[in-house]
């Protein structure tokens, strides 16, 4: 549905998106995922058309959006972070002039997406004054008009309260059934509770792109385990624990009175817990604490961010 | 209908909308009335003559304090506040944000000028001025406004400040307008070719009852011209 192909982007010495690859299938709901500054706004704007890229292709449907900038642009609804709305106007009023400009029924549609949106009780409100809560969903409204196959939301929930934050993400998801959609956000659980698929971005460059359930699998793989023992020195246990195999390294850790503590970094897909439990025994110290940790998927986006590390 | 029409027409109606609700449209139109009627009567018993030649005259400098005006916020204030991004990725192009636009602006200009016609009416209630001259100095104007709107556009369309964007329009409509009152200090060899690029230069001739097509073609191409520059701005920023 949508491919973006070796995709940059310059802001004259800046290289904001740098040789950007991936593609979207239809129905798809993909996070771009990274941090402030990252280029996921930038790649967003270039996808709707409104920046063009210094490099690369963008298709979509197959075509290059460059030849029918207008066509292309019908395809998707956008919302722009913070939803820059005209704040002089009153919502029914906007909505309908979205509709005239989208070619859309606005008698038809402005109802619908109002109470699909809940804004049935603000339609009279002028759009300066509505939290920003509610504009995010006069944004939202906007972008829906024209039925859009494909739906661009660039970072829907920010700004936002904890109970906004859920309507929001309940009324993407329930969007987003039946619907090609990318939205980008700093929020990892919101990519875990919304997308299928997630894209890491990190300085420009694509650090990470995978299903969000393999996300884990596929680059958080390293575990740690953490033991603690009595009967030994420090030195002893990080010298045996380090000819295990499967350890790629040892490290002291906070431990408590009388105890000995270790943190063993895991490099392969083996479980060492048997070793180690055989090691201390043949030893003759005595085991008080074995933790698997597993890298959270907060570490994981740490390590691919700030390592700037490629898939 | 053709939708690239119809999509700019959309944009007007609604930047017109936007107009009459903005306090600013209506601190101009008053003030813009004011200048103009203590301009106009302020000669008109003294010469003695009921005629509009005096008012037309000043027009040009009145526009270009006015006209910039009501554009500088145009382009400025969506560049400002975001929304230009919202209305450049709906399915628009830049020509139809720039032709809806102008023609906002264009026919809010022209009801400012529709009070103004209480002066013919005091005109031809006092003596017999001559109605076709008249008549002539309104279709300038209309000329004249159009190629000041669309010089405050592009001027507006540079910049995210309103302030800049009416002090660079000013500027440029205000020497189109005096460029002729300056000339006296040249030397004769180069007043023609400056005279030629002087707004009130080809008002004047238009407000006399002279419709001459190099004056109109005049106002037409600084009109298109800025219209297309604009066009090119505020695509501009999709061009790497």
């Amino acid at each position: 549905m949508i491919e973006i192909e070796n995709v940059s982007r310059d802001f004259g010495s800046v290289r904001a998106v740098d040789n950007v690859s991936f593609s979207v299938q239809k129905g798809e709901i993909v996070g771009l995922l990274g941090p402030n500054g990252a280029g996921k706004t930038t790649t967003m704007r270039m996808i709707t058309g409104f920046l063009d890229p210094s490099s690369g292709l963008i298709k979509i449907d197959g075509q290059d959006i460059s030849a029918d900038p207008k066509s292309s642009k019908a395809k998707i609804g956008y919302m722009p972070e913070s939803a820059p709305l005209y704040g002089e106007m009153i919502v029914d009023d906007y909505l309908r002039y979205v509709a005239a400009v989208q070619g859309a029924d606005a008698e038809a549609k402005v109802p619908l997406l109002a109470s699909v949106c809940g804004l049935t009780e603000v339609m009279h409100k002028n759009i300066g004054d509505l939290s920003r809560g509610y504009r995010q969903r006069v944004g939202l409204a906007h972008s829906l008009i024209n039925d859009p196959e494909i739906l661009i939301l660039d970072e829907p929930t920010s700004g936002l309260d904890p109970n906004q934050i859920i309507e929001v993400r309940n009324l993407i998801k329930e969007i987003g059934k039946t619907r090609t959609v990318i939205i980008s956000t700093h929020i990892l659980s919101e990519v875990e509770m919304l997308c299928d698929r997630v894209v890491i971005i990190s300085r420009g460059k694509i650090a990470a792109d995978s299903p969000t359930g393999e996300l884990h699998a596929r680059y958080g793989h390293k575990a740690s385990l953490r033991i603690q023992v009595s009967g030994c020195t420090l030195s002893a246990l990080t010298k045996a624990l380090k000819n295990l195999p499967g350890v790629s390294g040892v490290s002291q850790t906070e431990n408590e009175t009388n105890l000995t503590a270790a943190l063993v970094s895991i490099s392969g897909d083996e479980d060492i817990r048997p070793n180690v439990f055989s090691l201390v025994k043949e030893n003759g110290w005595i085991l008080y604490e074995m933790a698997l940790q597993r890298n959270s998927l907060e570490d994981v986006f740490r390590t691919l961010t700030t390592a700037g590390a490629e898939s | 209908m053709n939708p690239k029409k119809s999509v700019s027409l959309v944009i007007m109606k609604r930047e017109l909308a936007s107009f009459y609700t903005s306090p600013v449209a209506y601190i101009v139109t008053g003030l813009f009335l004011v200048f103009s009627g203590i301009l106009f009567f302020s000669t008109y018993f003294l010469v003695n003559r009921a005629e509009l030649r005096n008012f037309f005259s000043i027009l040009p400098v009145l526009f270009a304090f006015f006209v910039p005006a009501l554009t500088m916020r145009v382009f400025a204030e969506e560049k400002r506040s975001g929304s230009l991004e919202t209305l450049m990725t709906l399915p628009v192009s830049g020509v139809d944000a720039v032709v809806g636009k102008f023609l906002a602006v264009f026919i809010f200009t022209a009801s400012m000028l529709v009070p103004t016609l209480s002066y013919v009416v005091t005109s031809v209630a006092l003596g017999s001025p001559d109605v076709g001259s008249i008549f002539c100095g309104y279709l300038g104007a209309l000329f004249l406004s159009a190629a000041f709107s669309a010089i405050g556009l592009f001027a507006s369309s540079l910049t995210k400040n309103q302030i800049v964007a009416f002090f660079a329009a000013f500027t440029a409509c205000i020497v189109l307008a005096m460029i002729d009152r300056l000339l006296v200090l040249l030397p004769a060899a180069i007043v023609g070719p400056l005279e030629f690029i002087s707004a009130s230069y080809h008002f004047e001739s238009i407000s006399r009852g002279i419709i001459d097509t190099r004056d109109l073609l005049y106002f037409l191409s600084l009109t298109v011209v800025f219209l297309g520059l604009t066009a090119r701005t505020v695509d501009a920023r999709r061009v790497a």
